[in-house]
């Protein structure tokens, strides 16, 4: 047993929490969780599994597997309006969608034997290092001005809704990109989360994509990277009983961080959350440091 | 022109996958909250406790098992059929990217998403790790 009594809502036999409060608390945290990642940009998968590990005493492959089916719920939803408004390019991302699904086998085979704190570890530094990309001065890219031999043969180049009409935009450096996003794949079938930071670095910065192409194909993707880790439910990680206040949650979350976010525009704001995601992060790893996850 | 060049995967193919994926995840909520009222129906006043991993029954760990399981009409077994749902509905989606890029005459794109479906199906059926 864990050094977790401490925590107030841990719900050991001893816990007065019935299954009815732990509900309903986890579906309060859960929309928490999916509106951070909403508002941070870092996506709800790095934001759920801390607090349920940390805030909830929650065994992490029990967290991971209510993560990745939440993931999915919400990137399939917010796909669906990026596929019929024409930003993402389904060709892109079915390509990259190789790379990722056999990273994300590999990941979840590594998994499964990894100890829960050297899991805990690697799961603190991804939120660390997208921090450190997203806050570096963004040098927007002019995008590739001539098409690249191997993109035009896997006929990637695309077009996408710009404010004066459709804008066209070339490909570039197509295996460095199927690469990183195999790196992308592993840490999705490792950790349960989109990994959604690492997929855009692969298409905005390595293929020199439109960031708002970018972007929203890497959402498009995040859905079929998450499902190839699938054999978490063999292995018996996906709890009804947890998942479905985490993924009912999570998906309200998402509906609230995405319309306060056209509201507001209030930097500090979004300073703030990062912050606190940061600090999940930092707590995440000072636990598996010190064996207590 | 770019676009007769290199022509973009017609409308109505992102019409078709937009649909589907937001069918996917209407329907797979829907019955997770219909599970989640007969759950807490019976379950309310139980203890939980996900502090110590003990896995699901090993009868729950297959397609089969939960489906099979499915018919007992158990709370759980309601979540599960949606959580089930919602793993298939990304996969259903690359099927149907199959069909749509067929039916284009696109037979790289073809052997493309057939490569994905693949993986994804040995995946969850052949079962890694």
């Amino acid at each position: 047993m864990k050094d977790a009594r401490e925590l107030e809502f841990y719900p050991g036999e001893q816990s007065a929490v019935t299954v009815y409060l732990f509900t309903l608390l986890i579906w309060l945290g859960s929309l928490f969780a999916g509106f951070l990642g909403s508002l941070t940009g870092l996506g709800g998968g790095v934001v759920i599994v801390p607090m349920l590990a940390l805030g909830f005493g929650v065994d992490i492959r029990y967290a991971i597997g209510a993560s990745l089916v939440s993931v999915i719920a919400t990137s399939s939803a917010a796909a669906a309006a990026y596929v019929r408004e024409g930003f993402s390019n389904i060709r892109i991302g079915m390509f990259l969608e190789i790379a990722t699904t056999l990273g994300a086998v590999a990941g979840a085979f590594v998994a499964a034997r990894l100890s829960t704190s050297v899991i805990s570890i690697i799961f603190g530094g991804v939120p660390l290092h997208s921090a450190y990309i997203s806050f570096r001065t963004r040098h927007s890219h002019g995008g590739a001005d001539r098409p690249d031999r191997l993109s035009v043969r896997l006929r990637l180049d695309g077009t996408y809704p710009g404010p004066t009409g459709s804008v066209s935009y070339h490909v570039k450096r197509v295996p460095l990109g199927f690469a990183l996003m195999f790196g992308a794949g592993c840490l999705s079938g490792l950790l349960g989360i989109g990994s959604g930071a690492v997929k855009v670095l692969a298409m905005d910065r390595a293929m020199l994509i439109p960031f708002k192409v970018s972007t929203t194909t890497s959402n498009f993707m995040i859905g079929v990277t998450v499902a190839s880790a699938g054999v978490y439910l063999n292995r018996g990680y996906l709890d009804p009983g947890l998942i479905m206040p985490v993924m009912l949650g999570v998906l309200t979350g998402v509906l609230f961080g995405s319309r306060f976010l056209v509201r507001s525009r209030s930097r500090t704001l979004r300073i703030v959350f990062s912050a606190v995601t940061l600090l999940l992060a930092v707590e995440m790893i000072y636990n598996g440091l010190t064996g207590r996850l | 022109m770019e676009r007769s060049r290199y022509p973009l995967t017609g409308r109505g193919m992102e019409t078709m996958i937009a649909n589907l994926l937001r069918g996917g995840v209407a329907l797979s909520t829907t019955i997770v909250i219909t599970g989640r009222g007969l759950y807490l129906l019976r379950h309310g006043a139980d203890r939980p406790d996900y502090g110590v991993f003990r896995g699901e029954p090993a009868e729950l760990r297959t397609l089969g098992g939960i489906i099979a399981n499915i018919l007992s009409f158990h709370s759980k077994r309601v979540i599960e059929l949606g959580v089930l749902l919602m793993l298939a509905t990304p996969v259903a989606r690359v099927a149907l990217s199959v069909l749509g890029f067929l039916r284009e005459g696109d037979y790289q794109y073809v052997a493309i998403s057939l490569m994905v479906l693949m993986i994804l199906l040995f995946t969850i059926f052949g079962g890694v790790g």
